[in-house]
């Protein structure tokens, strides 16, 4: 028996292991349906849902399929994901950077924030943004408006609805701002290597980035109209908002706590990554006549990010699991709308919950890939 | 000679074996579940996590309700005892899960009987303990006197999961209102929610509001609008596939109303024994086989009534004298204007 043979070996012996642990699974779970007489297919996923939700971000209501119910559902968890894994990731830089300022007040209140979220639950968090800071909030008819046309109120936030004309002209226009800003920069850097000046290529892209949006909205090709939230009598003490945008509360509470929770990780993530990288670099960066600016930018931030990015993939995952407390506030989520109401609605038990697992482990799955794409580009490329 | 005894006893060894074996399949008519239980020593079942009247633990984990009794009337039944149960309490969500993988044997969480629950989850409803309907709360302060004063823009709290959530949308459909559906998990969190003011109504089953009115901050600024949006009967819940279990639940619940119906209760159904009334003398096993058909002895229904009464005192003991419904309306005898009628019991 030579060697090659003797490595297959336990692995064949292991595979063999792990088929038939799971088709013992697959066949137990067969005998117990079949013998409680319950199905199973995946044909409820056209029948009409029959429930409606609170939020939706596609048109969506009780007529429509539970396979489009599912997809209201999964576009809730991707919105709340985004906007907190946007959130957190600004505030966690901005405190992680503050853990490391010698202004000792910043530096403190930095280190306390960070001590203070993330030794509590977050589910009790959740809780406290829900039901403590809700109740707090006035009712509609009571609201004072924030710059005349916000609302902050216990039913949500009431803010204008942008009402846009010949809104693709208006990406249009952007999008132009930022080819030219690309080419710009390419330009830059080469008239950099070659003569060793620098473009201020920063304030060249932000002003690309207003003009050029501005000139369409001055030739009157884009216009922008704004729909001001108008306060509505319902009953005598019942009030709400109609016209402009309404946030629900629900979705303002879950992605407050879980950035303010997942921002104290990232902080610390951020903190190790700079601490991480070696004093002399710093200094070294500084003797060559680098401004501080430019030492940040061009030496610490670039190493920082082999460091800070593995740890943060892990948070930004942790995040978007950790939405699926949603459901205890009524945010209208995946676990809630199709783990939950669908589930009930149909008792598709098994069907469900492996969909759903399989969504979450798909999501999971995307955000490693791209941060792990991410993280190769800014790595060390040895010559 | 010897070769005809030889016969005689091949002949008799024959049928001693077919004997052997119909036992055995007499024994097998016997329910699976029953046995189970038995051998436990106690009743499984599933109930809610905290509606008062219905299914409600106190603080030292004691267990009262309608629903509970129902359980409580089914280990009087097949164990002797009425205490000898043991209650899980159960989300809306978990409720048929825990039942069809076995965990519990019988699911009384006033569960609402559907055409779909029946015959498509693997589910068998058995009667009804209470004849309920969908309604919806609003404050007082708010001049709404009636469902008909709804506009749209409405945000409506309720629990996911239940046919609350797809009557409210028929409703307000069908009445051309668009509304705001804010849909939680646990009762706890609808009414800590509508009570912050998130929601201008709270609907769920209207023997539910009542029972989840009292635990609002002020219950007297809240009123249940009159209008009933939906038939809800609600009753106990078992596995599909054991009829005997089945029978057995079902006659328990009947045994308690038909008790009412006949003025048997707690204290008298010993002396009841004696009545001229051959309908009484089944109920309490003085006449009749009853008991047999299900594999248990003559005096289960006599302990049913005796340990936790007929249906009229469970009501009262629950709903009635903790002030949460205590007009019965629909869940009245038959004979008394309600809607209450059972099969007999002979």
């Amino acid at each position: 028996m030579n060697s090659k043979v003797r490595k297959i070996i336990p692995q064949l012996i292991t595979l063999l292991a792990v088929i038939l642990i799971f088709g013992f699974f697959t066949f137990n779970a067969q005998i117990n349906m079949d013998n409680r007489g319950i199905e199973f297919g995946f044909g409820f996923l056209s029948q009409e849902s029959s429930f409606d939700v609170q939020f939706s971000l596609i048109d969506y209501d009780g007529s429509h399929s539970y396979a489009r119910a599912y997809l209201v559902g999964l576009l809730n968890t991707l919105l709340v994901a985004f906007i907190g894994i946007i959130i957190s990731t600004i505030l966690g830089v901005i405190v992680g950077i503050a853990r490391l300022s010698p202004n000792y007040l910043i530096e403190r209140s930095a280190a306390f924030y960070v001590e203070f979220f993330r030794n509590i639950p977050l589910l009790l968090q959740i809780f406290f943004w829900y039901f403590a800071a809700l109740r707090a909030l006035p009712l509609p008819q009571n609201a004072d408006s924030i710059f005349g046309v916000f609302y902050l109120t216990i039913k949500g936030l009431f803010v204008p609805r942008l009402v846009w004309e010949n809104l693709d002209i208006f990406f249009y226009s952007l999008i132009a701002a930022v080819i030219s800003i690309i080419v710009i920069r390419n330009y830059a850097r080469k008239i950099q290597e070659n003569q060793g000046k620098q473009l201020p290529v920063f304030s060249i892209s932000i002003g690309l980035l207003i003009i050029l949006p501005l000139l369409a909205f001055l030739t009157g090709v884009v216009s922008l109209g704004v729909e001001v939230p108008v306060l509505e009598q319902i009953a005598t003490t019942s009030f709400i908002y109609k016209g402009g945008l309404g946030i629900p509360p629900e979705l303002i509470a879950l992605t407050l706590a879980l950035s303010l929770y997942t921002a104290t990780f990232i902080a610390e993530c951020v903190r190790a990554g700079i601490q991480g990288i070696s004093k002399g670099q710093k200094e070294a960066a500084a003797s060559i006549g680098l401004t501080p600016n430019q030492i940040l930018k061009l030496v610490i931030m670039p190493q920082a990010l082999r460091i800070i990015i593995p740890p943060t993939t892990n948070q930004y995952l942790n995040l978007t699991k950790n939405s699926s407390l949603a459901a205890a506030i009524a945010y209208p989520d995946l676990v809630l709308v199709f783990a939950g109401t669908a589930l009930m609605q149909t008792g598709r038990a098994i069907e469900i919950v492996s969909i759903t697992m399989l969504t979450y482990l798909s999501i999971s799955l995307a955000i490693s890939l791209l941060m792990n794409w991410y993280n190769k580009k800014i790595a060390i490329k040895e010559k | 000679m010897y070769r005809y005894i030889k016969q005689l006893v091949s002949l008799f060894s024959v049928f001693v074996v077919l004997f052997a074996f119909a036992n055995e399949a007499m024994a097998a008519k016997k329910s699976k579940t029953l046995k189970n239980t038995q051998k436990k020593g106690f009743v499984r079942c599933g109930v809610s996590q905290g509606l008062p009247g219905f299914s409600n633990a106190d603080a030292s984990g004691n267990w009262t309700g309608v629903d509970v009794d129902v359980c409580r009337a089914v280990a009087a039944a097949v164990l002797g005892d009425a205490s000898k149960v043991k209650f899980t309490p159960l989300s809306a969500k978990e409720r048929f899960t825990a039942l069809t993988s076995g965990e519990i044997d019988i699911l009384s969480r006033n569960t609402t009987w559907t055409l779909s629950r029946d015959a498509d989850i693997g589910l068998t409803f058995v009667g009804v303990n209470f004849y309920d309907g969908q309604g919806f709360m609003v404050r007082k302060d708010s001049g709404i006197t009636s469902t008909s004063q709804f506009k749209s823009g409405i945000s409506a709290c309720t629990n996911i999961g239940t046919t609350t959530e797809l009557n409210m949308r028929d409703f307000f459909n069908s009445k051309g209102i668009s509304y705001e559906p804010v849909a939680f998990e646990k009762a706890d969190e609808v009414v800590a929610a509508y009570d912050a003011g998130r929601c201008d109504t709270y609907t769920t089953d209207k023997s539910g509001l009542a029972a989840q009115r009292t635990k609002l901050s002020n219950p007297d600024d809240h009123i249940v609008l009159p209008e009933t949006i939906s038939k809800e009967p609600l009753g106990p819940v078992v596995r599909q596939g054991d009829s005997v279990w089945e029978d057995i639940v079902r006659w328990s619940l009947n045994v308690m109303i038909e008790a009412e119906e006949y003025g048997v209760n707690s204290s008298n159904a010993d002396s009841m024994k004696t009545s001229d009334n051959p309908a009484i003398k089944r109920l309490v096993g003085a006449e009749g086989e009853l008991g047999a058909a299900f594999g248990l002895d003559n005096d289960w229904s006599l302990r049913i009534i005796k340990q936790v009464g007929n249906y009229g005192e469970s009501y009262k003991r629950n709903i009635a004298d903790t002030n949460i419904l205590p007009d019965r309306g629909p869940n009245e005898l038959w004979t008394k204007g309600g809607i209450l009628y059972v099969p007999p019991a002979r």
